[in-house]
């Protein structure tokens, strides 16, 4: 079995180019801290002492003006899960306040809160090595193949071994090259397309009754909401092919163990915890969760983003997913960092951006973070962050967020230049090492951070990352068993890992099929969620749909994935199926105006037969050159406050005669 | 019932090893028995991470009963069978291997090529000076990786690599026959028109440095290569949430080559373009 891969040079001949020559802006590690005299005037170096005490005096001042809650600190998911726990304490404990959150929110949060939702814990179920034994693989909303290509190798591992992969993507990406089938659903239809599916097993009787009856609740309720969602039904709302669903539905249903796995086209929705739990379903109706082989899997798209919200960087809990609102956790907690925690939940990233707005947040502690480019309709979220009082950012490199702040504080990368841990997908912690001496006056997360705590009057004293972890373990259970020793050892352990003795298992809710009820825990509860298309509706002025994505080569926001000399970079386009180019008599390279409710931009266009009519594909990768967050909308999942960066309305223009560059 | 079958629990196999009892997990080879051993059986095709091909016979040892001798890569140990390593048989045919390699290939770059000649005393140079050599000029078509056909034994590590066993990308391939064989990109293309990821995978399991990162080969050039002077850190890459363990290669405090720790349960020794070579971000420093 040999199936090319070669999505690169078919679309270079669907094409026609190779794409011009647009080297990405490259950017240089920022070496001393930066202040700036006036809130008009340049930054200008300073020595960390002035630095510091500026960052601190500004913090000092907002709390004192207008309260805690004015503060808000932004966290890093690619920085360690010692610097994590670090920031959220210095929130807790320094500033007073459980406002901190970090750009999780703009892709998993919403996996996060559906898992949690049904399973009372916030990770995907399974490990990789688990996708290799799996009868069926279910890839939803995912072209791992480009944005996630190790995980993917374990599936192609599945593949060999004779696993059906399943591929459900509005594209034809090179992901669904591996498939048995691919269902193309129209974008924002997968809960009409879940629906769909939930309905066909439970008609053709292919539910796992026994696991339903014993581990979940809601079931009856969750029949008749999926009953109206007929095969033709579906057919007629999602795109696909009523065969195709029927088969979808038969296979996951029939297969001794299944995966289910998805990425950002399930999350980035205005209903993406919606999303998450309608596919949850679709595992709790066939008992595929909680065995070896079966069970729902998120892919995280940055290489903290799951242990950013274990170390309590999140606005909702403390370190080790323990609760706010829970009296007994926010006690241990109070006891030994001798403070008082407020027993309510923080603001979410996209709440602190529109208590920008309204004036209720004044002052920021950034790090790492970059999101006057990574939100969605960056142009209003860099108004915002203009308008606070004190905007400190801590980062490697002066991005277009550290460019707006009041003093930047040059920090270590995380994963070359510090010691510490970073949690995977399959909740795996592993050791991160220094390799690299920091460049200038560069200085690592956690020092400067005990820093600005000590110039608040809170003398923090870690020797190291490893005294930042123990003190960590003593205060999370599920994290207790994991010394810097048995990770050395293990390569990597995966929570929750209790004991110091014994390994844990490779995946979670093995309870559920328990046959003691007291055993079994708490029922997974079926989702109850509907159908709900994309806000931003496509019309006659702006008919395309367009989706956002990833490239092989390249990574978010483009800052660190900009620097090394890729053959396969090509710059950013504006992807369009071969039939729209014709229609809107547009070829390959020709650059296009194109415009949403919210902006425009101007982009080349590239042809590609993995698209269809009606579909559009853009990265963020570019945004110096070409800024696709201006197209996007911020309608945000109500509960995770996840934005809808995969469905935009869009239009084609041809710029004016001069402007075309034919190739 | 399940279409994929578990690994069942695996037992030990019991066999003699130059007169010395040793146990196996079932289905290990005579090299697995080897290295646990100690015993230092030089090996090139060989590949951790990959199923053996069998293509450069240097690490044959004498199984009794047998009429041929047997690559230790790839016998699997039986229950009593009995394995002599260091026999004149042995010697003999581990040193015809290295002099006919390393007459027709540049070996200077191989890993301990050196030191087993010596132990073997091969003299390639028993062939004449004009051997059958490639002569030709390293293609360098990339700014990322090097191919240098003079250093390439035709072990296939790349193709495997590349192929079937991990990257499933099919860019590379063995074109031609007999003498004319040689590993290429559809239409010996240059590789930037060929379907290349970059993923770096092959220039991890290459056994001579055939393929070798860019940033190495032009180190090698300018004679500041040094790999004494070389650290190297495992840490985990920064970009996706996968988490692949990344092995980072540092030389006066610049990243000269990334590698993954082949038995990381993560990347097996894999990783992808973004995590093999996006490191340069970091060491943008003036």
């Amino acid at each position: 079995m040999t199936k090319p891969d070669r999505t690169r040079t078919r679309q270079d001949r669907a094409g026609g180019s190779r794409g011009r020559d647009r080297a990405p802006k490259s950017y240089t590690r920022l070496t001393q801290p930066l202040v700036r005299d006036r809130r008009d005037g340049p930054l200008r170096p300073a020595t960390w002492d002035e630095a510091l005490a500026r960052a601190a005096d500004g913090f000092r001042r907002t709390r004192a003006d207008h309260g805690p809650d004015a503060f808000a600190m932004l966290s890093c998911a690619r920085a360690t899960n010692e610097m994590n726990y670090v920031a959220q304490k210095f929130t807790r404990v320094v500033m007073g306040t459980n406002n901190v959150d970090s750009c999780n929110r703009t892709c998993h949060a919403p996996s996060v809160a559906g898992l949690s939702a049904a399973f009372g814990s916030g990770g995907g179920t399974s490990s990789y090595a688990e996708v290799e034994d799996t009868d069926l693989i279910v890839m939803w909303g995912s072209n791992a193949r480009f944005a996630h290509p190790i995980f993917f190798q374990h599936v192609l591992k599945g593949i060999r071994a004779g696993a059906r992969m399943y591929a459900v993507d509005p594209r034809r990406t090179s992901t669904a090259e591996w498939a048995e089938s691919w269902l193309g659903p129209n974008v924002g239809t997968d809960i009409a397309l879940a629906h769909a599916v939930g309905r066909e097993i439970i008609h053709a009787g292919l539910h796992n009754t026994l696991f339903v009856e014993r581990a979940t609740s809601g079931f009856a309720e969750y029949a008749a909401l999926v009953e109206p969602w007929t095969l033709t039904l579906a057919e007629k709302v999602t795109g696909v092919p009523a065969a195709a669903i029927r088969d979808l539905a038969h296979a996951y249903a029939t297969a001794e163990r299944a995966q289910l796995c998805w990425t950002l086209g399930i999350t980035e929705h205005h209903n993406g915890t919606d999303n998450v739990r309608a596919l949850i379903n679709l595992a709790l109706l066939t008992g595929h969760v909680g065995r070896y082989g079966a069970g729902v899997q998120p892919l995280r798209g940055q290489n903290n983003v799951q242990g950013g919200g274990d170390m309590g960087a999140i606005p909702n809990r403390l370190p080790g997913f323990q609760d706010i609102l829970d009296d007994g956790h926010r006690h241990k907690f109070e006891r030994a960092w001798d403070t008082v925690i407020q027993p309510r939940y923080g603001m979410t990233l996209t709440d602190m951006f529109e208590a920008m707005e309204s004036g209720g947040l004044r002052a920021v502690y950034c790090i790492g973070e970059n999101p006057a480019q990574s939100e969605a309709d960056s142009e209003q979220a860099a108004r915002r962050l203009a308008a606070l009082d004190h905007l400190v950012v801590q980062d490697i490199f002066l991005t277009k967020t550290a460019e707006m702040a009041d003093v930047v504080l040059p920090a270590t990368a995380a994963w070359a230049e510090t010691d510490g841990t970073t949690t995977n997908s399959e909740r795996r912690v592993q050791r991160v090492r220094a390799a690299l001496t920091p460049p200038g006056a560069a200085r690592e997360d956690i020092d400067i951070i005990c820093e600005v705590a000590a110039r608040l009057g809170h003398d923090w004293k870690f020797a190291d990352a490893q005294a930042v972890w123990d003190e960590l373990r003593s205060l999370s259970p599920d994290h207790f068993g994991m010394t810097y020793d048995r990770l050395d050892e293990h390569h990597g352990l995966q929570w929750p890992c209790p004991d110091l003795d014994r390994l844990p298992s490779t995946f979670l809710h093995g309870r559920l099929w328990e046959a003691d009820p007291a055993l079994r825990g708490p029922r997974a509860p079926f989702g109850l969620v509907h159908d709900d298309p994309p806000v931003d509706l496509t019309d006659e002025s702006f008919p395309l749909r367009l989706t956002t994505g990833r490239r092989l080569d390249s990574y978010n926001t483009g800052v660190q994935s900009g620097s090394f000399a890729s053959p396969l970079r090509r710059g950013e386009y504006v992807e369009l199926c071969p039939e729209d180019a014709a229609r809107y008599g547009v070829v390959a390279g020709e650059e296009v105006r194109v415009s949403s409710r919210r902006g425009a931009v101007v982009a080349p266009v590239w042809v590609d037969p993995g698209l269809r009519p009606g579909l559009a594909f853009m990265t963020m990768h570019f945004p110096d050159e070409v800024d696709t967050n201006q197209l996007t909308i911020e309608a945000n999942c109500p509960i995770a406050g996840t934005a809808e960066f995969k469905a935009s309305a869009i239009r084609i223009e041809k710029l004016a005669a001069v402007g075309g560059e034919h190739l | 019932m399940t279409a994929i079958p578990l690994q069942p629990p695996r037992r030990l196999v019991e066999f003699t090893l130059d007169g010395e009892p040793v146990r196996v997990p079932e289905g290990g080879t005579v090299l697995d028995a080897c290295r646990a051993a100690g015993k230092d059986v030089p090996t090139l095709c060989e590949g951790d991470t990959l199923k053996p091909k069998n293509a450069c016979r240097v690490c044959v040892v004498e199984v009794e009963g047998a009429r041929t001798l047997a690559p230790a890569c790839s016998r699997r140990a039986e229950p009593g069978m009995e394995v002599r390593t260091d026999t004149e048989r042995t010697r003999h045919s581990r040193r015809l291997v290295l002099e006919l390699l390393a007459s027709s290939v540049d070996l200077s770059t191989t890993p301990r090529a050196a030191a087993w000649l010596k132990e073997y005393e091969a003299k390639p140079d028993r062939f004449g000076p004009d051997a059958a050599r490639l002569n030709e000029e390293p293609r360098v078509d990339n700014e990322l990786y090097v191919r240098d056909y003079d250093k390439c034994i035709l072990c296939y590590k790349c193709v495997d690599a590349c192929g079937e066993q991990w990257q499933n990308s099919f860019a590379i391939s063995v074109v031609g026959r007999g003498f004319d064989a040689r590993i290429a990109v559809e239409h010996d293309a240059p590789l930037t028109d060929s379907a290349c990821v970059y993923c770096g995978n092959c220039v991890e399991v290459c056994p001579t440095g055939a393929l070798s990162f860019k940033s190495e080969f032009d180190m090698r050039a300018a004679g500041t290569w040094d790999e004494a002077a070389q650290t190297e850190t495992t840490t985990v890459c920064a970009y996706c949430g996968v988490g692949c363990n990344l092995t980072l290669h540092v030389q006066d405090n610049e990243i000269v080559k990334v590698t993954s720790p082949h038995d990381s349960p993560v990347t097996h020794g894999n990783l992808c373009i973004k995590g093999r070579f996006g490191y340069q971000h970091v060491q943008n420093r003036d």
